[in-house]
């Protein structure tokens, strides 16, 4: 009996934020006059955006070329557009763009020996960390009780 | 006149901070109660006149002194009165003014709210504070005077940066530096004692009501500024890992893990030296992120206009400050008690976890914000470390971090074992992986890493709950009903836990728009439409506005959904007239569910316009997340416990304060 | 007693590397393209839209290119200083006109004098983006067998000129 009531509000309260988001979320679609999007070729142009957001725009140098609206930015952004429908690869895009402007250019730093430690630094941190944390917590096991503070007793521990 | 007097202000202000930061520290040193005794009133009268000071700035901002320098270059004739308040702070050297008005109005509060401490220890924590107040004052008195005079006088002022001329921006700093600066009552709280050796329990719980202010109004700070630039800058982004945020969000890292070490110092007098460091970093992360923001070595869209002179001072000031705590670290820490036992698999050491896991989280992100400046220093060339870096080493330094949160709160002190809490937790592992599935079947398509962001969310929320319902089962001994119950727990607890949700809230938030948002770009003239995720646009007109000092050219877009009009937004290009300064005013309709974003680009030779249309998926979550942090850590501070007067001998038995110690 | 100092020592090194920090300039991108051969390029000369200019015709000579615009005002304030270096030196000058509109480009010369030899007309920007140009103006130096040795990002100041120019020249030249 307890068991079947429990199975309810399990199931209760996984169906509630389920029913909650199904609800809110169902709209039929329009159809609508469309107006003309911008790019003449809507799958270069995801391609292309999805580039350009990893470049970093060098005129206001704290945008990408995604989203700047600098004068260079829509030219480099033209020039992508135009790579990739001539089949230029993503790493060739990127080469062209390095080759003009240097590393500087990548929002993503390269993985080359001037940044191995960026890439590979907070990994090794991490791990390094828990190691050492693992290491002291052993240690300080096998330590005497007087290393430590008096115990409270049992039942005076918080929950 | 007006300029002169509040020169002469802050000078006085100088002398007394000189007093309020030597005297006590060397009475308490001494056992000189009269020089100890100089501590509040010191503190009290440095507030007042750094207080009049910066309203005599205001003064000069209100009534348009373009004979004062910094207001003519942060002013305008044009300027409504409210962004002339704001622009008070718009700049380095007022913004400036404004920390150490914080720092002051912090000291005033640790002097009026510290009756229950100890006199030798009130007097060494407000020269701590005294004495940082001497070297923002010189700072500002030699390097950065907002009160310098403009010989001759200017004609109008060069206006306030458009992107500052909004709302947001009148509040975000103000409350980004309250947080900042009231990390500094946590530093000067380790850093008297460790002078005076009273590093303990009862320390603790002095220090947690003051720390969790300082990360309530950072929280609040951070989102604020995320939720302005997404109104403001134009494109739709809120988060851009750019050095200046960066520079606030490791301080807030290593706050955090103070919270928690913290509750365990208090709790179990363990973590004592962890605390004390983690105190000490927090506030040099602050003082670290005001080096970044002024002295020009970072290259950012927040930096003020840099001199190397500033940056120089800036820098020594770190190291003496820094330099000095971690040397009396490394002085006192081998002497403090490593407090009681606790095993391997205990609350203490998941909360061991999550101090290393934020620290780490910090340095990732440390080391991504320095590493082309250390590159560049070394000759290795110049690079960039953007968002593509940060999104992934962050987010997978975090999730061990929030795995963690659902197991941590459900474990004992002391000591626990694996079996029982797995088997406590096995159906929240259950909820949370349906839940996460559902969520990114609802949406129309499941992806894998969205997923796993998803259950990390969900397992939050699910713990929670089991959380909750352990806690308001009926036990033995102890009748009554379950709303009985639940007002027993102590608000500390039910702090936790809303702000643990909070995270689960923002995790959310950022899984589900960072996956499934949409944009796209149309070209726009009159009556012509368009459609994104179910939402139909449509261009009403276009025309031309005049603001006080912008001409924008306006569209109204009239938003439908299923042949209902929802809304009717108006996106700008705005060009303020005084620096010919472009600005992007984008259009926002909000709901909990999703935000429609428009922005205008470019104008075509055709007259038409480019406009960006975009659909944001629950991003709303992201700052209810923040707000619902906040809530939390106001919660827990609120706990009785810390409103209670108590002397330092008396003992608190468990289980005699609202339910239970906790 | 030792490893609580740690935190300290990591700190100073932190401060170190912030103090050389201090000292750069995190703006300035310096260009990939010193040492390489300058990028090839065909253009239309700027007076003469008949006559194109292509890089190979300038290959045997030491030759500075100066990125410029009429749009911009930094190359008003460089321009006097090319203007009296073009007259005592022998070294050609050669413009690129960026992104601008002939008759506004010949007009400026008209205006504020000519130092170039000749000017090529870049009204796209594709031989700026070739040349890593991202801010007018700017200034290459190439030497005799077509290679970068220089750049300078920003208007040429008296200084520049009589620090780092002319001695490269000079050495180029010899």
């Amino acid at each position: 009996m307890l068991l079947l009531k429990r199975l309810w509000a399990m199931l209760a309260a996984l169906l509630l934020p389920v029913l909650c988001i199904a609800l809110l979320l169902t709209g039929a679609p329009a159809s609508a006059k469309e107006a003309p999007s911008v790019a003449l070729n809507p799958e270069i142009e995801a391609r292309m955006m999805g580039l350009a957001a990893e470049l970093r725009c060098l005129v206001c140098q704290n945008q990408s070329i995604a989203d700047s609206h600098s004068g260079l930015a829509e030219d480099l952004r033209q020039q992508i557009r135009e790579m990739l429908a001539k089949g230029m690869t993503e790493d060739q895009i990127n080469l062209y763009m390095t080759d003009r402007y240097g590393d500087f250019v990548l929002y993503r730093p390269p993985f080359k020996a001037s940044t191995w430690l960026l890439w590979v630094g907070p990994g090794v941190l991490m791990v390094g960390a828990l190691a050492a944390l693992v290491l002291v917590l052993r240690r300080r096991q096998r330590l005497g009780a007087d290393a430590f503070d008096p115990d409270t007793p049992e039942e005076e521990l918080p929950r | 006149m007006i300029p002169e007097l509040g020169n002469l202000l802050l000078l006085l202000a100088l002398a007394v901070a000189l007093v309020q930061g030597v005297f006590p520290l060397v009475g308490a040193h001494r056992g000189r109660a009269d020089w100890m005794a100089l501590a509040r009133p010191t503190a009290y009268l440095q507030f007042v006149l750094v207080a009049m000071s910066f309203v005599l700035l205001t003064v000069s901002f209100v009534r348009h002194d373009f004979s004062v320098l910094y207001v003519a270059s942060n002013s305008n004739s044009a300027l409504p009165l409210l962004y002339r308040i704001a622009a008070v702070w718009g700049g380095h050297e007022g913004s400036l003014l404004l920390w150490v008005l914080m720092l002051c109005g912090w000291t005033v509060a640790v002097a009026r709210f510290s009756r229950s401490l100890p006199n030798v220890f009130v007097a060494r924590i407000l020269a701590v504070l005294g004495l940082l107040s001497v070297g923002f004052l010189l700072f500002t008195l030699t390097t950065s005077n907002p009160f310098d005079r403009l010989i001759p006088a200017a004609a109008d002022g060069r206006d306030l940066n458009p992107l500052l001329q909004d709302p947001g921006m009148v509040i975000h700093p103000p409350m980004l530096y309250m947080g900042y600066v009231g990390f500094s009552v946590a530093y000067a709280f380790a850093i008297a004692a460790l002078i005076g050796g009273n590093l303990d329990a009862t320390w603790a719980r002095w220090t947690r009501p003051w720390t969790a202010a300082a990360w309530i109004f950072l929280t609040f700070g951070i989102g604020l500024g995320s939720w302005w630039a997404y109104n403001e800058l134009g494109w739709g982004g809120w988060w851009f890992w750019d050095p200046v945020e960066n520079a606030s969000f490791m301080p807030w890292l290593v706050g955090t893990a103070l919270i928690h070490s913290l509750a365990v110092t208090e709790k179990r007098g363990g973590f004592k030296v962890w605390t004390v460091l983690l105190a000490i970093m927090a506030f040099s992360l602050s003082l670290l992120g005001t080096f970044l923001v002024r002295s020009g070595v970072l290259s950012s869209v927040h930096s003020f206009a840099t001199d190397p002179r500033r940056g120089l001072f800036i820098l020594a000031f770190l190291v003496i400050v820094i330099g000095a705590s971690l040397l009396l670290y490394a002085w006192r820490a081998p002497s403090v008690g490593l407090g009681q036992r606790f095993g391997l698999l205990s609350k203490e050491s998941m909360l061991l976890v999550n101090n290393m896991l934020l620290v780490t989280a910090c340095g990732g992100v440390l080391l991504g914000t320095l590493y082309p400046l250390f590159l560049d220093a070394m000759g290795g060339g110049k690079i960039s470390v953007g968002p593509p870096y940060f999104d992934t080493v962050f987010v997978l330094m975090m999730a061990p971090l929030l795995l963690l949160m659902g197991v941590g709160p459900l474990m004992r002190w002391k000591q626990d074992e694996a079996g029982n809490l797995a088997r406590r937790l096995r159906w929240a592992l259950v909820f949370a992986i349906v839940a996460a599935l559902l969520s990114g079947w609802l949406m129309g398509r499941i992806a894998p890493a969205t997923t796993g962001g998803l259950f990390l969310a969900w397992w939050i929320v699910a713990a929670i709950g089991v959380d909750l319902v352990e806690r308001l089962r009926p036990k033995p001994g102890m009748g009554g009903s379950i709303i009985g119950r639940a007002r027993l727990l102590p608000l500390a607890m039910i702090g936790m836990m809303v702000a643990h949700l909070g995270v689960a809230v923002f995790a959310f938030g950022v899984a589900m728009v960072k996956t499934y948002e949409t944009e796209r770009d149309v070209k726009m003239g009159p009556d012509a439409s368009t459609e994104i995720a179910g939402f139909d646009f449509r261009m009403l007109s276009i025309r031309d506005v005049q603001g006080p000092n912008y001409a924008a050219t306006q569209a109204q877009i009239e938003v439908s959904k299923g042949g209902q009009v929802i809304a009717l937004l108006a996106p700008e290009k705005r060009i303020y007239r005084i620096q010919n300064n472009p600005m992007t005013e984008a259009a926002v309709d909000s709901n909990p569910l999703r935000d429609l974003y428009i922005s205008m680009g470019e104008q075509l030779p055709t007259g038409e316009w480019i406009v960006r249309v975009q659909h944001k998926p629950f991003i709303a979550m992201v700052w209810s997340g923040c707000l619902v942090m906040m809530l939390g850590g106001f919660l827990a501070a609120s706990d009785r416990r810390y409103r209670v007067r108590q002397t330092r001998s008396a003992v608190m038995p468990a289980g005699s304060v609202a339910g239970g110690v906790r | 007693m030792k490893r609580f100092l740690l935190p300290l020592g990591l700190f100073l090194v932190l401060a170190a590397f912030l103090a050389v920090g201090l000292r750069l300039d995190p703006r300035e991108v310096p260009s990939p393209l010193v040492g390489k051969p300058a990028p090839a390029f065909q253009a239309a000369a700027l007076a003469r839209p008949e006559v194109m200019l292509k890089r190979d015709d300038l290959l045997g000579r030491v030759w500075l290119l100066n990125v410029w615009a009429s749009w911009c005002g930094a190359c008003r304030d460089e321009h006097p200083v090319l203007v009296a270096f073009s007259r005592r030196s022998k070294v050609p000058i050669y413009g690129l006109n960026y992104k601008d509109k002939r008759e506004d480009g010949l007009g400026w010369l008209q205006q504020f004098g000519n130092p170039y030899t000749d000017s090529m007309f870049d009204p796209d920007g594709r031989i700026g983006i070739d040349y890593g140009v991202y801010g007018v103006p700017e200034t290459f130096v190439i030497d005799r067998a077509g290679v970068i040795r220089f750049k300078h990002i920003g208007p040429i100041t008296p200084e520049v000129l009589r620090d780092k120019l002319e001695p490269l020249l000079k050495k180029l030249e010899a």
